[in-house]
C-alpha cells in the first residue's frame, strides 16, 4: 500500500493491522493451548485459555473503535475503506475464534477417563488443521496475499471431511460403549467447535481477499 | 612552502641552472636574469597561494541508511524498530517473515502473544518462541534498545537444536527400554531358579538357562551394536582412506555373517573386482549386517544373492537380495531409523536389535555412498550400498 498524503491515516492504519494481529496471535495460542488441555486433562491450561479470552474480546473493542475513528475523522475511499471494513469484520470473527478456543477449553474438565478413550486420539489431527488454517489466514492478512486466502478456503473441505468421520467414529464407540456416553458427546462438541473455527478462519480468508482485490473469491461449489 | 605540498627549491634550481645555461651559451645576461627574476618570482607566487584544498566528504559510517546495509545480506534475520513500527528488515528477516513487514506495526510480522509482550515492553530481552512463522518451528527472539525509541531485533531459529534435544532424549529414552527387556527376563528366570532352592526339575532349569543365555547374548549383541552405531558417529567427518578391494571383503563378511549352518543358502553374483576407498572393519559390518538381515527376514530355505556390480557413475554397488515377504512400502522410510521394526515380536525373537540398517546407513553416509531399498510384498527385497569406486 502506498504511504498516504496524510501521515496520521497511515498510523492509523497500521496500529489497526497491529491490533487485529495481535488478536489473531491470541486466538491462534488459544486454539493450540485448549486442544492440548483436551488432550491431557490439563485443568490450569484450560484455564489459561478462558482467561485468554477476555483479553481477545477487550481487543476486538479497541479495533471496532479505532476503526470507527478512523472512518469518522478521515473518511477513507477505495482500498482504504476496503481494509477498514474488512478490519471490523475481521476482529468480529476472531473473537469468535476465541470463544470456540474456550468453549473447547470449558469441556476439559467434562471428559473424563482420558487414557482409554479412544476417540480422543482423533482430535489432535483435525485440530491441527483448524489452527493451521488460522495460523494460514493470519499470514495472508498480514501479507495482503489472495492467493494464501485462496489455499486456506479450499482447505476448509479436510476439516469437515474430518468432521464426519469423528462424527461416525465417535456414533459408533458411543453404541458400543455406552458407560462413555456423556464424555464421548462431550468430544462431539469440541470437534463441532473446531469444524467451527474452520469456518470462521475461511470466512477470514474471504474477507482477506475482498480487502486485497476488491472482490470476494468465486464459489468453488457453485 | 609545505603547505603548498610542491617544494620550491627545485623549481629555483632549474630556473638558476636555466639562467647559468643561457649565459653560458652567450644569450644577453641582462635578458638572462630578467627571465630568472619572473621565473623564480612567479615561483613564489605559487608558492605562497598553494592551490585550494580539495576537502573530501566523509559520511558518517554509522548513518541508519548505512546500518541498514551493514545487516541486509546477514543470515540472520534483523529488523529495526522505531516505536512499535518496523523501519528495517532485512534480507532474511523479509525472506522469514514476508516482503510486506517493512513499514508495518511489528504485531503484523509476529504476532504470538509472547511475541508482542516483548516487543511492546520498553526493556530490552530475549523470548523463546514456538510456531513464529510455521507452526513448528521454534525461535528465540533477542530484543536490545539502542535508545530515541529505537529498538534492535535479531531472531535466531532454535527449531534444529530443540530437534536434536528431543531426538537425543528419544534415543536415550529408547536404548534404556530396549536394554531392560532383556534384563527384566534375564533377572525373573534367575530369580525363580534361585526361589526353587533345587526343587525344579533338571529340563526346566535346563530351558531357562536357555533364555537367559538368549538374552545375555542379545544385551551383548544390542551393546555392541550401540558402541559401533556411535563409534561410527564420531568417525562421521574423518573419510575412510585405505584401498580396499571389494569381492574377497564381501565374500569373507557373507560367510562370516551366515556360519556354517546358512552358508548353503548364500549366492554370490560378483562381476569384477572392485576398488573403493574405505574402512575395513565397517565395510564387513556393512556386508554382515545386509546378510544377516536377508537370510533372517526372507524365506527360510530361500536363496540370498550378494552381488558386486559397477554403476555408470563409477560406483561399486553391493547388493544383497533376498526372496520372502518383502517390505511394507509403507515402512522403507523409517527403516534407517533407530530401534524402528516393522514387525517388534519377530524382530526380537530373531535377536534383533533394531539398529542394523541405522550402523548400515551410517556406514554408507561415511563412505560418501548411498543405500537404496527396494521391496516387493510377496517377492523380496533388494538393499544396495553405492560407494564411489577408485580408479585400478
Amino acid at each position: 500500500m502506498n504511504d498516504h498524503t496524510v501521515k496520521a491515516f497511515d498510523e492509523d492504519i497500521t496500529r489497526l493491522r497491529g491490533l487485529i494481529a495481535e488478536m489473531g496471535g491470541l486466538a491462534e495460542l488459544s486454539i493450540q493451548e485448549s486442544l492440548e488441555a483436551m488432550l491431557k486433562g490439563d485443568a490450569a491450561l484450560a484455564k489459561g485459555v478462558v482467561k485468554r479470552d477476555k483479553k481477545i474480546d477487550a481487543l476486538e473493542s479497541e479495533v471496532d473503535k479505532l476503526a470507527v475513528r478512523i472512518i469518522a475523522l478521515r473518511a477513507p475511499m477505495a482500498d482504504d475503506l476496503r481494509e477498514v471494513i474488512a478490519a471490523l469484520k475481521i476482529a468480529g470473527v476472531v473473537e469468535r475464534i476465541g470463544d470456540y478456543s474456550k468453549n473447547i477449553a470449558k469441556r476439559v474438565k467434562e471428559v473424563e477417563e482420558r487414557k482409554h478413550f479412544e476417540p480422543l486420539t482423533l482430535l489432535p489431527a483435525m485440530g491441527e488443521i483448524a489452527a493451521e488454517m488460522v495460523h494460514d489466514v493470519l499470514t495472508a492478512y498480514a501479507a495482503r496475499d489472495p492467493i494464501l486466502a485462496r489455499e486456506v478456503i479450499a482447505t476448509d473441505e479436510k476439516v469437515d471431511a474430518f468432521y464426519n468421520s469423528i462424527f461416525r467414529n465417535v456414533v459408533s464407540y458411543m453404541v458400543e460403549n455406552p458407560a462413555t456416553i456423556s464424555s464421548a458427546a462431550q468430544l462431539l462438541f469440541v470437534a463441532r467447535n473446531i469444524e467451527r473455527i474452520g469456518d470462521h478462519a475461511t470466512n477470514v480468508a474471504e474477507m482477506v481477499h475482498f480487502a486485497a482485490t476488491g472482490n470476494y473469491p468465486p464459489d468453488e461449489d457453485a | 612552502m609545505d603547505r603548498s605540498g610542491t617544494p620550491l627549491w627545485p623549481g629555483l634550481a632549474l630556473a638558476a641552472a636555466t639562467s647559468i645555461a643561457l649565459v653560458a651559451y652567450g644569450v644577453n645576461p641582462w635578458l638572462t636574469l630578467a627571465v630568472a627574476l619572473v621565473w623564480a618570482g612567479s615561483l613564489f607566487l605559487i608558492a605562497i597561494n598553494p592551490p585550494a584544498e580539495e576537502i573530501i566528504k566523509v559520511e558518517d559510517p554509522f548513518s541508519s541508511d548505512n546500518m541498514a546495509q551493514l545487516v541486509e545480506y546477514s543470515g540472520t534475520p534483523i529488523l529495526v524498530m522505531e516505536g512499535s513500527r518496523i523501519t528495517v528488515a532485512n534480507r532474511a528477516a523479509r525472506k522469514l517473515l514476508g516482503k510486506h513487514i517493512i513499514g508495518q506495526d511489528m504485531r503484523v510480522a509476529m504476532r504470538h502473544p509472547k511475541a508482542i509482550k516483548l516487543l511492546e515492553s520498553k526493556k530490552n530481552g530475549a523470548a523463546n518462541i514456538q510456531g513464529l512463522v510455521r507452526r513448528r518451528d521454534v525461535w528465540r527472539i533477542n530484543r536490545q534498545n539502542l535508545g530515541n525509541g529505537v529498538s534492535v531485533v535479531e531472531l535466531l531459529n532454535q527449531t534444529a537444536e530443540t530437534d536434536i534435544a528431543r531426538s537425543h532424549t528419544d534415543f536415550v529414552a529408547n536404548a534404556s527400554h530396549e536394554l531392560r527387556t532383556p534384563l527384566a527376563s534375564i533377572l525373573g528366570y534367575v530369580e525363580t531358579i534361585k526361589d526353587s532352592e533345587g526343587n525344579l526339575p533338571p529340563e526346566k532349569t535346563e530351558k531357562f538357562l536357555d533364555v537367559i543365555l538368549g538374552e545375555g547374548r542379545r544385551l551383548q549383541s544390542l551393546v555392541s551394536d550401540l558402541m559401533s552405531l556411535s563409534r561410527i558417529e564420531a568417525e562421521k567427518h574423518d573419510k575412510p582412506r585405505e584401498n580396499l578391494p571389494l569381492a574377497k571383503l564381501i565374500e569373507r563378511a557373507s560367510k562370516d555373517a551366515a556360519g556354517l549352518e546358512r552358508a548353503d543358502r548364500l549366492e554370490f553374483d560378483i562381476e569384477k573386482d572392485m576398488t573403493v576407498l574405505g574402512d575395513e572393519r565397517q565395510l564387513e559390518q556393512l556386508v554382515r549386517n545386509l546378510v544377516d538381515n536377508a537370510l533372517k527376514y526372507g524365506d527360510t530355505d530361500g536363496k540370498v544373492t550378494v552381488s558386486l556390480s559397477e554403476t555408470d557413475n563409477a560406483e561399486a554397488k553391493i547388493s544383497v537380495t533376498d526372496t520372502g515377504n518383502g517390505i511394507d512400502p509403507e515402512h522403507i522410510p523409517y527403516l534407517t531409523k533407530r530401534f524402528y521394526r516393522t514387525d517388534p515380536g519377530r524382530s526380537r525373537a530373531a535377536g534383533g536389535t533394531g539398529l542394523g540398517l541405522a550402523i548400515v546407513k551410517h556406514i554408507v553416509e561415511r563412505h560418501l555412498g548411498r543405500l537404496d531399498i527396494a521391496s516387493e510384498l510377496g517377492q523380496g527385497t533388494t538393499i544396495s550400498a553405492r560407494i564411489p569406486a577408485q580408479d585400478t
